[in-house]
């Protein structure tokens, strides 16, 4: 095991602590916004990841993925954003 | 010798991200956090795509890399901005500590629209 596969298992470990962090505030988030806050960091985190499972596979075509993903998660947060804004108080 | 400088690359995007997440979850309010996850997971991700660069060299690896790293340097601060915004109007509170608030009183409530005429200010501050 080379020293470039300890820090990819390194660099996993503490990603996926981070989704669980990500995660517990997406679902504690005392307002909707601290939710759309959490999903967009965790699309930020699957484009991570993604870069991570390009250098552990040795193959460049996983890194199309987190362009997509990084786009997507971009249009999530501005979408989710009008939600918020234009909300009824209940 | 490439193998230790992707290697540090991954332990700072990772180490970067992680703080970001911590951030996300320790951060009294809304705001702070937003500037948490935004701030700390860009850089870490800056990171993480650097050393996918490197790892590959290739032209079209780098191009794509650079090309999320923009991205990400782009929309971060918009994607902050208008969630905070959006959030700010709809009244989501600022920390109990948070010492100023310049915002208080130039939303409208109804139409969102900012003003910032500080005549207009002080009389809503008078009056309320």
């Amino acid at each position: 095991m080379s020293f470039l596969d300890v820090t990819v298992s390194i660099g996993f470990a503490m990603l996926s602590l981070s989704l669980v962090l990500a995660f517990i505030r997406l679902v504690r988030g005392p307002s909707l916004s601290d939710r759309v806050v959490a999903l967009d960091f965790i699309g930020a985190l699957a484009v991570s990841f993604i870069a991570l499972y390009t250098v552990s596979s040795r193959n460049a075509v996983y890194l199309d993925a987190a362009v997509v993903i990084a786009l997507i998660a971009f249009l999530g947060t501005v979408a989710f954003a009008r939600y918020v804004e234009w909300q009824k108080e209940v | 010798m490439t193998d230790i400088m992707i290697g540090v690359l991954i332990l700072l995007g990772s180490f970067f991200v992680f703080v970001a997440g911590f951030g996300l979850l320790r951060m009294p309010d809304l705001y702070i956090r937003m500037h948490a996850a935004t701030k700390a997971g860009t850089l870490g991700i800056g990171f993480t795509v650097a050393a996918v660069a490197v790892f590959f060299g290739t032209l079209h690896t780098v191009v794509i890399a650079l090309a999320i790293f923009f991205f990400f340097l782009l929309t971060a601060p918009v994607g902050a901005h208008i969630l905070g915004r959006a959030s700010y109007v709809s009244g989501v509170k600022p920390w109990e500590k948070t010492l100023r608030d310049d915002l208080a009183g130039c939303y409208d409530v109804n139409t969102h629209q900012l003003s910032n005429d500080p005549e207009e200010k002080q009389r809503q501050t008078l009056t309320g």
